[in-house]
């Protein structure tokens, strides 16, 4: 047997609880015959012993409180993240009013530009909208992110979003006088916080569905 | 064991602090030993053991429960030390003496309390020495070394925690075997 290789193949196998008896029975062999690797496994069988002999050693006393102490406070996210995953249905509620409102308040803050709907003979002057005399304005009116004067007639309802409706000149309140009506035939909103523009939309998505409804 | 630290990773995984106080305390010695073999000194093993224990926490989630804990954990271990070793190379063999001191230290100071018999102080010396010799080894036998004569791993448990396959494990195993042979057969 080679000494070099074969044998010294076998002892570490051995050491690796990994012989067969076949082998071990040719280890054996070979090692009542060859003083030089008897001596070389006796080296390794003792060079593990003593390295298992040496005491096993310990974690200081208070190893664990350090640790403890030194663990992160829980974050934040984590918290939240642990509370989602345990409330599924909550989450998507919560979601779900996210987006809504962040819907409803990109589309308030959307343009902050004088905007009518679409109708001739109306006349934009420094965010002022003026329905002029001798005009008269057909369909629903809504003007946007400016005053609104009527001079002349609205025949539909008037919505005014974050502004106001202008009195003329010596005129009375148009809002609670006979006079008023004889300029608009229909209801008349004024929009002026993002709250009421909100009441106002869900008023309108509700009308719709009923008008669709009664259609 | 295994299932009781099972149950126990999963309410870590909860949240539960008190858990997983439990398993540090079940794994202290184990995680500490490794470091220290490896390492050589207790003051940066034990830095080293507390990194481990506090990485396995914050990343818990990302354990796979169908997997052996104790092998996740030195892995972690593990791959600290050896970033560790691989960034204080180029002073690795100045202060090599004064690691082994460190561990002479350590025993002393165990000496404090009662004067040891004569033997004892002798086997202590033994230790040490054995100590120095298992810390001259190259890292990668190194860690093999302490894994499977320190920690009494299996061939194939420590192939899982250092990521190589078993093949090289033996290999290592044996190098490092016989290299601690020369240097511990005067003894």
């Amino acid at each position: 047997m080679d000494c070099k290789k074969e044998a010294l193949a076998l002892m570490h196998k051995y050491l690796d609880d990994e012989l067969t008896q076949k082998e071990e029975r040719k280890l054996r062999g070979h090692l009542q015959a060859c003083g030089q690797c008897q001596k070389h496994f006796h080296e390794l069988k003792r060079t593990i012993s003593l390295v298992q002999s040496s005491s096993q050693v310990s974690a200081p006393p208070d190893f664990t409180k350090k640790v403890m102490e030194r663990l992160p406070k829980e974050k934040k996210r984590t918290n939240y993240s642990r509370w989602f995953r345990h409330h599924p249905f909550l989450t998507a509620a919560a979601v779900f009013f996210i987006l809504m409102f962040g819907g409803v308040f990109s589309a308030w803050n959307d343009d902050q530009q004088v905007s009518v709907s679409k109708q001739d003979n109306l006349v934009i002057q420094n965010q002022v909208v003026i329905v002029p005399e001798n005009v008269t304005v057909e369909g629903d009116l809504v003007v946007r992110n400016g005053d609104l004067r009527i001079e002349g007639l609205v025949n539909g309802d008037v919505t005014v979003i974050n502004g106001e409706i202008l009195e003329k000149e010596n005129q009375d309140n148009p809002l609670d006088g006979d006079k008023y009506m004889a300029y608009v035939s229909g209801d008349v909103n004024e929009v002026n916080q993002v709250f009421e523009w909100m009441w106002y939309q869900v008023k309108k998505t509700v009308t719709n569905i009923f008008t669709l409804e009664e259609e | 064991m295994e299932t009781v630290i099972k149950q126990k990773i999963k309410q870590i995984k909860k949240g539960d602090h008190a858990a997983f106080e439990d398993v540090v305390t079940f794994y202290q010695n184990k995680v500490y030993q490794i470091c220290f073999r490896m390492i050589g000194n207790k003051h940066e093993a034990e830095d080293l053991a507390q990194e481990a224990f506090i990485r396995a926490y914050t990343n818990i989630d990302r354990f796979d429960e169908k997997r052996k804990f104790s092998t996740w954990l030195y892995r972690i271990a593990t791959n600290l030390t050896i970033d560790r070793i691989r960034k204080k190379k180029p002073d690795y063999f100045l202060d090599a003496e004064v690691k082994g001191t460190e561990g002479l230290n350590m025993y002393s100071q165990l000496a404090a309390d009662q004067a040891l018999p004569e033997e004892e102080v002798e086997s202590l010396e033994l230790q040490t020495y054995i100590h120095k010799e298992i810390l001259a080894l190259p890292p990668k036998y190194r860690s093999v070394i302490v894994l499977r004569f320190l920690d009494e791993l299996s061939l194939q448990e420590i192939a899982d925690v250092l990521e190589i396959p078993v093949g090289t494990v033996k290999t290592r195993i044996h190098r490092g075997r016989e290299a601690l042979r020369k240097r511990l057969r005067h003894v």
